[in-house]
């Protein structure tokens, strides 16, 4: 394995422990806020047990979370100090307003929601937990944004001088389409992961025939909130699929394990490939077959553009470059794209070349392309695609079984919480929950099943659209820090064993709280 | 809570009073401590130097650097 092989996954090990915590804290802050203003609207102390449970549930797992994600911020400045430096302050200033953010809000809210129980007002203390859902969100706003910008960059200019790339309009950083359609997708995925695991933990409780009616109320309210969130989540999610269709269409193609293009291009339902393998040594791209497969006529030309007519490009057609039978677009080739990026790299260090010869007027000459938009928009735009060649351009793929298999077992897992957060309601309000034993168990058994589609969504998200640490600016390769391969192995392997401990402590802690009940301090 | 206090006076014995009538959430704090050390006084200090910031002094150095870096194609 390379130096980018073990950077790469020690930023994938450290990111996917971090959204272990991260989606539970989300949905749980609002499911805590509903029960507690339950027990507010009502006086019904029950409500209030219930809160006073479920928040305790709450604050180990964001005890043993929080700040897990500053270790990511480390690895940007040792390991990516080439795209830390190129993303200038882009990336910084939403990760600076996301630290001030979760520190104020945060820190001074969720003290009042443990310490503040008869100390504070009934209406300050749900005040103060709403604060903390909402403050966990926004929180979680401020690092989507950044990854989004990452996925889809606007709202930027790149400056030869410094080699980084300056805000130009915050805004429009903000409120990108990829921004809010990510932000919204992510925290729903937590709001769904939380009322499934609250409806697992009262699951157990039935089966125990313990702590009966707090479950059932507590089912009660994850059931309706989940039904709520999955119809959200798959909306954002349709919304999300739309906007990569658009703007990494290698990734939307990947994700269907399409390698020719086509109009009214089916979905596929349920797909196994033939041979899950990541592109050969001879640095070409192999097609995957698939073994079997149930289509959806249509549906991916309707999901990807609300039009069933519309042309999806295949792997292929964006390697070889297209014209849309519909639009009449035509679309560059890969090999296009990296003529241009090639392009676009000699310029800059030409441009560097004569201002460090002091050859103004030749350095004028280049600096003149940058502040050029149709050259930024037709050559600079490919920047990162520059790094490639005709030969190794397989590099430009992403894994096609990785991000097929992602998304479906996505996308599957999502149908059958909605489906559970039905029935778990149905047979709430019949009152026949404590009969329905298997119903019991499958709630108990989807506790895993979320957090692997959580992670699934991760996977598809950040797997799907490599090589681009900055979507067809930046690849890995060339953002990567030169650094001691032996140096990262250490960090990945220290990691490995921190974050495990930490999420074995979560997990002991929470079966012990769990076990204990509705009874037990703070 | 005694009454007469100022609002920081308040502020501090909210938290104080709320540390100390802790039961399960002294581990917890326990293990945020240990990780936080672990993190910042481990991690950080001896694993995690900022690379641009400890090889060059100036930011004119660190962007030499980094053109150099994506400037230098490997078959160019």
């Amino acid at each position: 394995m390379t130096l980018i092989d073990w950077s790469r996954g020690q930023f994938a090990l450290t990111a996917m422990f971090h959204w272990i915590f991260v989606p539970l804290t989300l949905g749980l802050a609002f499911i805590l806020a509903i029960m507690e203003s339950i027990y507010v609207k009502t006086g019904d102390e029950k409500w209030k047990k219930i809160t006073k449970f479920w928040g305790k549930l709450f604050g180990i797992n964001f005890a043993i979370g929080v700040a897990t994600g500053i270790i990511l911020e480390f690895e940007f400045g040792t390991n990516w100090s080439n795209y830390s430096w190129f993303v200038g302050d882009i990336f910084g200033a939403p990760l600076a307003i996301e630290g001030i953010m979760a520190f104020f809000m945060e820190s001074t809210f969720i003290a009042v929601m443990f310490f503040g129980w008869n100390k504070v007002s009934k209406k300050f203390h749900l005040i103060s937990t709403w604060l903390v859902a909402i403050g966990a969100n926004l929180s979680a706003l401020w690092i989507l944004v950044a990854n989004a910008w990452m996925q889809d960059p606007v709202g930027m200019m790149f400056n030869p001088d410094t080699a980084r790339n300056e805000m130009v309009n915050f805004w429009a950083v903000l409120f990108s389409p990829t921004a809010i359609n990510k932000f919204l997708h992510t925290v729903a995925s937590g709001y769904v992961l939380a009322a499934v695991f609250v409806i697992g933990v009262s699951s157990w409780f039935l089966l125990k025939k313990r702590e009966t009616l707090f479950a059932k109320k507590s089912i009660l309210v994850a059931s309706v909130f989940g039904i709520i969130t999955s119809i959200y989540l798959i909306w954002t999610g349709d919304e999300s699929a739309r906007q990569v269709a658009r703007v990494q269409p290698m990734k939307f193609a990947a994700m269907e394990a399409m390698w020719d293009g086509q109009s009214n291009a089916p979905l596929i339902a349920i797909g196994i490939l033939e041979q899950p393998a990541p592109p050969n040594e001879n640095n070409d791209y192999k097609e995957k077959e698939f073994a079997f497969k149930i289509e959806i006529p249509n549906m991916l030309s309707f999901m990807a553009f609300l039009d069933v007519n519309a042309f999806i490009p295949g792997v292929k057609d964006l390697v070889n470059g297209y014209t849309d039978p519909g639009t009449g677009e035509v679309v560059l080739s890969y090999f296009d794209k990296i003529k241009r990026g090639r392009e676009a790299i000699s310029t800059l260090k030409n441009y560097k070349e004569a201002v460090n010869a002091g050859d103004n007027a030749t350095a004028a000459t280049y600096r003149a392309k940058f502040e050029d938009k149709q050259w930024m928009d037709n050559t600079f735009k490919y920047f990162g695609y520059g790094y490639y060649n005709n030969e190794n351009f397989s590099g430009l793929i992403p894994s096609v079984p990785l991000s097929f298999y992602s998304f479906h077992l996505m996308v599957a897992l999502g149908g059958h919480f909605l489906a559970l957060f039905i029935v778990m309601l149905i047979f709430t309000l019949k009152n026949k929950l404590e009969k329905m034993k298997w119903l019991l168990y499958v709630g108990i058994w989807t506790i895993p099943l979320v957090y692997i589609a959580s992670q699934a969504g991760w996977v598809l998200a950040e797997l799907g659209r490599q090589p681009w640490v900055i979507q067809d600016l930046m690849p890995t390769l060339s953002a990567v820090s030169k650094i001691d391969t032996t140096s990262v192995q250490i960090t990945f392997w220290l990691f490995a064993a921190t974050f495990t401990t930490l999420l074995i402590a979560e997990i002991k802690i929470m079966l012990t709280q769990i076990k204990k009940g509705m009874t037990g301090g703070h | 809570m005694q009454k007469g206090r100022n609002i920081l006076s308040k502020i501090f014995y909210f938290y104080y009073d709320g540390f100390r009538s802790m039961t399960w959430g002294k581990n917890i704090w326990l293990i945020i401590l240990i990780k936080l050390f672990i993190m910042f006084a481990v991690l950080k200090l001896f694993f995690f130097p900022d690379f641009l910031k400890t090889n060059f002094d100036t930011d004119e150095q660190r962007s030499d650097y980094v053109i150099e870096q994506l400037t230098n194609t490997s078959d160019e």
